[in-house]
């Protein structure tokens, strides 16, 4: 049961209170980006490449500025003249905006058309006539990185290759040499395929550009406005549009797990052509545009080892990465760290030996990557450790969760301070294991695995303990573009006691209208009912650098918990001066204090904000307001114990996901409902990679699957009932003791799925297969093995 | 070409070019923004609303051929009056979306497989909305929140609406 | 997605339909549920000048029986199909494959007429049709004319329907007592389109002999197969498992499945292996039943 300091009226901390969004959505009145219209809005469509690589001969716009309603074709030598035709991405690389000469990757923006609609734009669209010499495009990432493959990136002068950055942390001396001496040494290499968050709404804008007041508001689906303003002002202050000209507006957001972080071209054209015609201008991807051209997530190619004991401890590991950014790397990882937090890759184990290192590469692929519901680049750590211990236990024949039990870093060992040095802050590994173990009825199930095998039938068990790290960040480490990885918050309680919030934030389903009013009902005693919460706009909310990589919570959550505290600090002393008492002689409970000994004598919440305004002590500033800029100490460390059954159709191989108990440790919780919702979602993004989900390309580097018809994104029918549960240790460091929950699942059941199906052929002599695993590569590793009609 | 429908009860007269996608009629002419767009291959089932009763794909339907029809959308499910329909309640009550944006075309496919089977089994739910895709919510609250408003209509008394933890 | 410009009529009759299809030639096209080709005209694959809507044709929907024949008029939804008391008497085998079409809001609209004149040998009905020994009716200038299943499919999207003729209905011949059908098909996830997919249709005599077979199979040849060795291997013959092996076994050599993102071909040829073998054993089932 999860304890509630504060009663259901004030639905603070632990209350399942129903979310607030929900009343707008499920009437359709949310406000998404579609949905706005301007007077005079002109509508954008974009002309893309169809080759990965290829010379741009001429682009012939004749035909299309005859299509009615046409009003402009804008290409990359337009925009030259205003020097707009290259940007920066979040990883201060470059991108071109559109392209004067080269086209890099399959669907590449090439040309935008300008019309009255979009049907007008659209048939603009087709009519544009771009000739191109195409040229053998370099797909392999292993490929790109020899020597003698051609440069892809001669934009850059004095490149000499298609290396991107060597990346590296941990001890390689000291690895090295356990290895070497280590009685049992496994290794796999294995990909994390490239995938895409495809969230149901896709990327859009509308940008307007007022001429008489030289301002810009930019609506747009982003996750993180404030950093988008600021990146627009850096690409356009040249031309006259400065910060304070600036205003994005993010409004309702139809899902974003990382996809609506970066820099699209498509936004900046929008700016330029609003800009430079003087008229609002929409832009709306299509789903293919967006499977096929924006940013991807994942794509590691990762040489795995484990180095451990006969009896079953794990000694050291050892992580080479292969990251293929595509054309160039707009992935969304502090500057700092070009591959992200993969070093946490040393997972839930107590052992003080690794190295990871990481080299990333250019392609002639979309760029990227981004997250996929998860914090950057945790999801292919897990994956990796994951998988090497399930592959260690079967090496030395130990069961895969005792072998987990036995290397668990302990409760009591925590802060932990791991080979690649992160500090973790708090965790019970044990506990979350042993729950999930007797929920699911481990023991049992093994026992019918074991009959099952004696008939010749498949089926498997899976376990991924994983530990993330979440919440970037501390400032002295954490950076976006050099800004500091804070976040913010800002409560203003009106005279009658009812209360605005404002967030550096922005949610897109994440339920944060009700989350942060409940961390402030918690505070101060304010009915969360009574506290509206708004982010996105960048002229009202505070400055933050958004939500993505489960920080919301860990940042602006911390925020929202300091800024009521000041508050509740004014609202002590308001209480001291009305109640006649010192301020020591005054007891909190949530909604009031009370003279210490004399609960008759007492003033609520509503009461002192009201004197704030109304009846305040001589010197003290007018007003209940407070402003905090959180910059977390540390991360936070969520954790889980997931627990995958599966059964496999030795025919087809057909894989059944028969029960999947996941029990996560995210701290203290806010809302036991919405964390909930969150881990469903999160497992259901961990199935989809799991079993369903990869972009593919040919050695052309044509997309072979570019449609939501062939890009399998899971139904309710292949999404299987999950059973969840939590353990809590809350994190010492965070004021109210939470983690952040949303990307948990997706980083923890990959692995969980794929080592139940591992653990289920490995009878066979199979001990890895690559995600997705689909019915197709069971059935053809078991023919592999000759396993196939035994 | 001029089409008369009924939307929402409400008689529209129109002039359109045949090409005109039904969705786009519903979001642009009459500026009905509940009815979303996710998709360009009739897979992901934003943009579901009924036709003549009938749940359908309105981004695969041209708005000549809703012509004589009568359209529903996301827009008339509560009661003019604000009192929400049950399913409205289930997906609320039982944390049945997130982002919000698959919702609508979830409740107008929902409405209709109610009507065929108004106690359907969690399988014939879950193959009943699987024209539907949401990114964010995993499905489980929205098969509950769809057994919600079974129970509902049926006069029963709904499960708990409270999270279930093992 | 948008469409190119096009025209569009919606007749009242049938003949009105057909002197339009024969007015504008190769540049029309009939609109049936549209749910092939309205996404096809989306993304400029088809690019039509004229469509003519057949959905307000009157006679055209239904499902009945006469004379021993069961006909399903060319308009008549998938949703109608998938809940037809009278197809469900006779045919479980239609409760199968409509389940497994796309999705409900596209049975809403799609139609079988459509999914056959399409001529795509990924879409489900060929199969069927082609185990259940169907006959497609044509509606043309100079009248109606019969098509058996068999002469139907000619190639990738080409079908016997010459330009300016209609698929009006289906008629299928009622089966013996004795008789049992089923239908599966293999997918990446629901709604996809087959991986591989066979129907099956048997009748038994009361000592267990097969009399009749059928056998359709989806997505593994270019157009519909239908598996005639399967069948020879069991008519004459009582169900067991070595006559099934051998109908299993003709059908995955026979066929001519293509590798791509859904299996290689070798793969493709042991699920069909696979699929006739169940589906024999679930028609049989039922036949019991």
């Amino acid at each position: 049961m999860i304890q509630c300091k504060t009663s259901k009226a004030i639905s603070g901390m632990g209350h399942s209170m129903k979310r607030k969004e929900d009343i707008r959505f499920i009437q359709g009145r949310g406000h998404y980006v579609d949905d706005i219209k301007l007077d005079g809005m002109l509508y954008m469509d974009i002309t893309r490449s169809p080759y990965a690589y290829a010379k741009i001969k001429n682009i012939d716009i004749s035909e299309a500025m005859k299509v009615p309603g046409v009003v402009a074709v804008i290409t990359g030598k337009d925009l030259e003249k205003y020097n707009l035709h290259w940007m920066p991405t979040i990883m201060s690389d470059t991108q071109m905006v559109l392209p004067t000469d080269t086209v890099m990757y399959q669907a590449q923006e090439v040309a935008a058309v300008i019309a009255t609609s979009r049907y007008a734009a659209r048939d603009g669209r087709e009519a544009v006539k771009v000739e191109y010499e195409p040229m053998q495009a370099l797909v392999d990432p292993f490929k790109a990185m020899d020597p003698s493959s051609p440069v892809l990136r001669t934009d850059k002068p004095g490149k000499t290759d298609n290396h991107i950055w060597h990346w590296e942390a941990g001890d390689k001396a000291k690895t090295e040499k356990v290895f070497s001496e280590a009685a049992v040494v496994v290794k796999e290499q294995m990909h994390i395929p490239r995938i895409h968050v495809s969230s149901i709404e896709t990327c859009g804008c509308v940008a307007d550009y007022d001429k008489i007041n030289n301002h810009l508001t930019m609506y747009m689906t982003t996750q993180a406005p404030h950093v988008l303003r600021t990146v627009f002002a850096l690409v356009a202050g040249h031309v006259g549009l400065t910060e304070e000209k600036i205003r994005v507006v993010s409004p309702d957001i139809g899902g974003g797990f990382g996809g609506k972080v970066p820099v699209y071209p498509g936004y900046v054209i929008a700016i330029a052509v609003s800009f430079l015609v003087g008229k609002p201008v929409k832009w709306i991807e299509d789903r293919s545009e967006n499977l096929q051209a924006d940013s991807f997530a994942r794509d590691y190619h990762i040489t795995a080892e484990m180095a451990g004991t006969k009896e079953g401890k794990i000694l050291a590991t050892r992580f080479k990465v292969l990251a293929d950014h595509g054309y160039t790397d707009a992935a969304a990882n502090p500057s700092k760290y070009p591959a992200g937090l993969f070093s946490i890759a040393t997972g839930s184990y107590d052992y003080g030996t690794a190295f990871v290192e990481a080299d990333a590469v250019y392609t002639n692929k979309p760029p990227g990557g981004v997250a996929y519901r998860c914090s950057f680049r945790v999801t292919e750590a897990v994956h990796a450790i994951e998988r090497m211990t399930d592959r260690y236990a079967l090496e030395i024949g130990k069961d895969p969760a005792q072998l987990r039990m036995d290397n668990f870093i302990k409760k009591e060992d925590f802060p932990w301070h791991s080979p690649t040095g992160w500090i973790y802050d708090s965790g019970d590994y044990h506990a979350g294991l042993q729950k999930a173990m007797d929920v699911v009825g481990y023991a049992d199930l093994r026992k019918e695995q074991v009959e099952k095998r004696a008939k010749g039938e498949l089926m498997g068990i899976g376990i991924s303990t994983f530990t993330e790290i979440v919440g970037a960040g501390p400032s002295k480490d954490f950076d976006i573009l050099g800004i500091k990885m804070f976040d913010s918050a800002e409560i203003r309680v009106h005279p009658t006691g009812k209360a605005i919030a404002r967030f550096g934030t922005k949610s897109q389903g994440q339920g944060h209208e009700t989350t942060y009013a409940q961390i402030i009902a918690e505070e101060l005693g304010i009915p969360a009912e009574n506290i509206q919460v708004e982010e996105g706009d960048t002229d009202t909310a505070p400055y933050g650098l958004g939500t993505y990589a489960s920080r919301s919570t860990p940042t602006a959550g911390a925020a929202a918990a300091v800024a009521a505290r000041k508050l509740r600090d004014k609202a002590r002393k308001i209480a001291a001066y009305l109640l006649e008492v010192s301020e020591d002689d005054l007891e909190w409970e949530p909604g009031k204090f009370f003279v210490k000994g004399a609960p008759e004598k007492v003033k609520t919440i509503q009461e002192l904000v009201f004197a704030a305004y109304t009846n305040f002590p001589q010197g003290m500033e007018a007003g209940f307001e407070a402003t905090h800029y959180y910059d977390p100490p540390n991360l936070t460390f969520p954790s889980g114990a997931y627990i995958c059954v599966v059964d496999i159709d030795k025919e087809t191989g057909g894989i059944h996901v028969r029960r999947f108990v996941a029990i996560d440790d995210c701290g203290h919780i806010i809302n036991p409902m919405i964390v909930q919702g969150q881990v469903h979602g999160g497992l259901t993004q961990g199935i989809a990679p799991a079993m369903y989900e990869e972009l593919i390309y040919d050695e052309a580097g044509n997309i072979l699957n570019g449609t939501l018809m062939d890009y399998l994104v899971p139904t309710a029918v292949e999404s299987p009932k999950w059973e969840t549960g939590h353990v809590v240790t809350p994190s010492p460091h965070h004021p109210i003791g939470a983690k952040g929950v949303g990307e948990s699942p997706t980083v923890g059941s990959p692995p969980a799925i794929a080592n139940a199906i591992i653990d289920a052929l490995s009878p066979f002599g199979i001990t890895h297969l690559d995600i997705p695993i689909t019915p197709f590569k069971v059935w053809k590793a078991l023919k592999e093995k000759g396993a196939y009609g035994k | 070409m001029e089409i008369t429908l009924k939307v929402n009860e409400v008689q529209h007269t129109l002039d359109v070019e045949p090409r005109t996608l039904l969705v786009h009629l519903i979001r642009e002419n009459l500026n009905l923004t509940g009815t979303h767009i996710g998709c360009d291959t009739t897979t992901c089932g934003a943009c579901t609303i009924l036709l003549d009763g009938k749940s359908v794909k309105s981004c695969t339907i041209l708005a000549v051929q809703a012509n004589g029809k009568s359209v529903r959308t996301i827009e008339s499910v509560a009661g003019a009056d604000g009192h929400l329909h049950p399913l409205q309640e289930g997906f609320k009550d039982n944390h049945g979306l997130h982002c919000g944006f698959c919702t609508p075309g979830m409740i107008m496919r929902s409405i209709e497989l109610l009507e065929n089977n108004p106690n359907p089994t969690e399988e014939e739910i879950r193959w009943g909305i699987s024209g539907n895709l949401c990114r964010c919510t995993g499905y489980n609250n929205i098969v509950k929140a769809i057994e919600y408003a079974s129970a509902k209509n049926r006069g029963v008394e709904p499960a708990s609406t409270e999270p279930q933890f093992v | 997605m948008i469409a190119q410009s096009f025209q569009y009529a919606s007749p009242g009759t049938l003949a009105e339909a057909i002197s339009m299809l024969d007015k504008y030639g190769e540049d029309a096209k009939v609109l049936s549920g549209g749910h092939s080709l309205i996404p096809m005209m989306k993304l400029r694959f088809a690019n039509p000048e004229w469509l003519i809507d057949i959905n307000g044709i009157p006679n055209l929907a239904h499902i009945k029986e006469e004379g021993g024949v069961i006909k399903i008029g060319a308009l008549t939804r998938e949703a109608e199909i998938e809940h037809s008391d009278l197809l469900k008497k006779y045919f479980p085998i239609f409760a199968d494959v409509t389940k497994l079409i796309a999705d409900p809001q596209v049975r809403n609209r799609g139609t079988v007429g459509g999914n056959l004149a399409h001529g795509d040998a990924a879409n489900d009905h060929p199969a069927v049709m082609l185990a259940l020994n169907a006959t497609i009716v044509a509606t043309g200038s100079n009248g109606e004319r019969s098509i058996a299943i068999d002469e139907f499919f000619h190639g990738f999207y080409m079908t016997a329907l010459e330009h300016g003729e209609i698929l009006t209905e289906i008629q299928i011949p009622e089966p013996p007592a004795g008789t049992g059908s089923a239908y599966h098909k293999l997918e990446r996830k629901v709604g996809d389109y087959a991986t591989a997919g066979v129907a099956v249709q048997l009748t038994l005599d009361s000592k267990g002999v097969c009399t009749a077979a059928g056998f359709g199979l989806t997505n593994v040849n270019p157009v519909p197969l239908r598996a005639s060795r399967s069948e020879k291997a069991l008519v004459g013959k009582s169900i067991t498992d070595e006559t099934i092996a051998e109908a299993a076994k003709y059908a995955s050599e026979d066929c001519s499945p293509s590798s791509d993102l859904r299996g290689s071909e070798e793969y493709k040829r042991a699920m069909v292996a696979v699929l006739v073998k169940r589906m024999i054993h679930k028609a049989v089932e039922r036949i019991s039943k």
